[in-house]
């Protein structure tokens, strides 16, 4: 689904990604972990299509398409979501509006019919109960206001709505208190599914107790040091990001 | 230049029929074309008039003796704003246009100064003129010695006005440089409440003036709510002076809506002039084109425990243009007073333009006070958080221009006016079918 080679992204002339490798196929988790300054949430950014990071070598395929040159939308509207790590206020702009807005344009990319009111209406009551996210929320302009967890549910509640082929999480545990985070990777959990792929990345490892990954990359200086399975990420966890300081330099 | 505007403007003062409109005036007029004699137009070397070159408008030598043509009973229907149950005077090119069917409160005045003026006498004699008359600079005194009609308003104590009063101002098309200058007069009485629009509308492609001044008083406790709309023409020249004066515990919310026109400027003088009275402002406005929008505020706080509280934004694109000065001035014994201010701006191209000046002056030691200005873009954070969504580039900008202007049309609380902005503003956005789709 994805296959990302050689990956070098600048960023305002700092190179932040250097020869970062990636294969995601469908159905699978996979974890991004790292120290602070990694590179993690570049990556996450550089697959939703941000301009203001510059990809100076490598290439990044998503279902067959060059994804370097696609901008943001269309990259929505083929199937890619990121849950922001800070989801932005947007005064005014009510969030079920944007919400429908965005829903309809990926249904037109698709040659799907728009939804009408009472379609949209019952397809986020229907997604409401499954992120459990209060309705007053829906009604109140997109993020404006709401605290931390309120914020990470709303991007969680989006991306089911949206119904991603592939989902960036980007920190989605940051900031979150243990009964929002349940909550969250509940709701990610429901949204797992043999033909969508989710990236989680996190510092912790844990969200990977909620939400267990098939895969677990480390990345550090804008590589992956090294892939496993879940149980790298509680060796982690263990041992700290140092541990692996030492086997980068020696790879 | 100013100098043979000003003697054009003379011989045209000449040739008037000062007698045909409130007689008694006549002298007013005379030493008000006498002050313009004295002081000229403003140039950009004054202060208030920095960013904005009148020029093109004193070069013009508009005929403030003509009417024009009728316009159309449709042209009118369509001007009109759609379900709004309202007290209406409508004046085409200045001057009141004769309408059918006209009943209005027992009590209250809501007629054309020209018309009734003489019949209240007593009341005009103590306000007209009093506080946007010929001191106040070149255009009002322009407008008070050549002003020939204009809407009169009087509330009796106590009297809550139960439908809005909608003053519409219709500017033909016509080539013959037409200048009006309405004068309205609004007089609340004690405990009496109204709403007002003024509501300035041109059609056509030609050049033509409009200079307008608004006087309003309003006495204890009152309370008016007063808009003012200004969407002239394309080629329309706008000149339009508020001035306000309260007397103790009185409200206005002012609603300043500036869209038309190619050079405008809007002037605001509110005096609280006794305690406990405050006043809202609130505007905005759209420059695009190469539109010239300056908008002026001055806020005298001269009494205690009196409030102010202004929200103004703009939105300007292609060479539009904008000036934002809003002046507050808490005088010596005005303790306890409280003075806020804010205006945005959002330059949507790189060759729009806003200057803004907050200005406050505090001569009091007792007082809050707080204020702040912005210039900025489109937020690149938004902008890139709605198109992660599938929401394309040009749709994110309408939804966040939007976004912006409606947080001054959301404290509009009549229904049709209200809906009548939202849809004027959204038809000047990139994607205005799809943000018309999401307002509804």
């Amino acid at each position: 689904m994805l296959t990302i080679k050689n990956l070098h992204v600048t960023v305002e002339d700092k190179e932040i990604l250097n020869g970062l490798d990636l294969e995601v196929k469908p159905g699978e988790v996979h974890a991004i972990m790292g120290p602070n300054g990694s590179g993690k949430s570049t990556l996450a950014n550089v697959l939703a299509g941000r301009d203001d990071y510059e990809i100076t070598e490598g290439n990044i395929e998503y279902l067959g398409k060059d994804l370097t040159e696609m901008p943001p939308e269309v990259r929505a509207c083929e199937g890619i979501f990121l849950a922001f790590q800070y989801p932005v206020e947007i005064p005014g702009v009510n969030n079920s509006y944007m919400l429908k807005a965005a829903l309809n344009a990926i249904r037109s990319y698709r040659g799907e019919s728009s939804l009408d009111a009472v379609e949209f209406l019952n397809l986020i009551r229907e997604k409401m109960k499954l992120i459990n996210i209060r309705e007053d929320l829906l009604n109140r302009s997109v993020n404006e206001g709401f605290s931390g967890g309120e914020k990470k549910r709303n991007e969680i509640f989006q991306m089911a709505v949206l119904e991603p082929k592939l989902a960036i999480l980007d920190e989605t545990d940051s900031g979150l208190d243990i009964d929002a985070l349940k909550t969250v990777a509940e709701g990610v959990n429901s949204l797992r599914s043999s033909d969508r792929a989710i990236i989680i990345v996190t510092h912790y490892q844990r969200l990977l107790n909620f939400i267990i990954p098939d895969q677990v990359h480390v990345l550090s200086n804008g590589r992956i040091v090294k892939s496993g399975d879940r149980d790298l990420a509680l060796q982690l966890e263990d041992k700290g990001y140092e541990w692996l300081s030492g086997e980068a330099d020696a790879a | 230049m100013s100098e043979n505007a000003v003697q054009y403007y003379r011989s045209a003062f000449e040739r008037l029929d000062k007698q045909a409109v409130l007689p008694w005036f006549a002298d007013e007029r005379e030493s008000a074309i006498r002050q313009l004699e004295e002081t000229g137009f403003p140039t950009i070397r004054q202060e208030n008039w920095k960013y904005t070159d009148v020029r093109p408008i004193i070069k013009r030598q508009f005929n403030p003796d003509q009417t024009g043509t009728r316009p159309g009973s449709d042209e009118l229907a369509e001007v009109r704003f759609e379900n709004l149950d309202c007290y209406e005077l409508v004046f085409v090119n200045g001057q009141l246009s004769p309408s059918g069917d006209r009943k209005f409160p027992q009590g209250v005045v809501i007629d054309s100064l020209a018309a009734s003026g003489d019949r209240h006498a007593e009341v005009l004699n103590r306000h007209l003129g009093r506080y946007s008359g010929k001191n106040e600079g070149a255009f009002p005194a322009l407008n008070t010695a050549f002003f020939r009609d204009g809407a009169l308003l009087i509330l009796p104590d106590n009297m809550k006005l139960d439908k809005p009063v909608c003053l519409i101002y219709f500017s033909t098309d016509s080539d013959s440089r037409i200048a009006s200058h309405p004068h309205n007069l609004i007089v609340l009485g004690k405990n009496a409440s109204a709403a007002v629009i003024e509501y300035y509308v041109g059609k056509g492609e030609n050049d033509y003036l409009t200079n307008t001044v608004t006087e309003v008083i309003t006495d204890d406790a009152s309370h008016l709510t007063h808009y003012k709309i200004q969407q002239e023409g394309k080629k329309g020249f706008h000149i339009g002076n508020l001035v306000t004066r309260q007397e103790k515990d009185s409200r206005i919310d002012s609603h300043s809506i500036s869209l038309g026109g190619r050079l405008v400027r809007n002037d605001i003088v509110a005096n609280l002039a006794a305690e406990g009275s405050g006043i809202r402002l609130n505007g905005l406005y759209l420059a695009s084109g190469r539109q010239h929008v300056d908008n002026h505020t001055l806020v005298n706080h001269l009494k205690p425990h009196t409030w102010s509280d202004e929200i103004y934004r703009g939105v300007m694109n292609d060479h539009g243009r904008a000036v934002f000065n809003g002046k507050v001035i808490v005088h010596k014994n005005a303790q306890q007073s409280d003075a806020q201010q804010s205006n945005a701006n959002l330059l949507l191209s790189d060759n729009a333009e806003a200057d803004t000046k907050p200005e406050l002056e505090i001569y009091a030691d007792d007082v809050k006070c707080s204020h702040g200005a912005t210039v900025g873009k489109l937020d690149e954070g938004m902008m890139f958080y709605l198109r992660t969504r599938g929401i394309d580039e040009e749709t994110a900008r309408s939804f966040l221009i939007y976004a912006f202007a409606e947080d001054v049309i959301n404290k509009i609380d009549i229904s049709p006016v209200k809906e009548r902005l939202e849809s004027l503003i959204i038809g000047r956005l990139p994607e205005a079918e799809k943000i018309r789709e999401f307002s509804e």
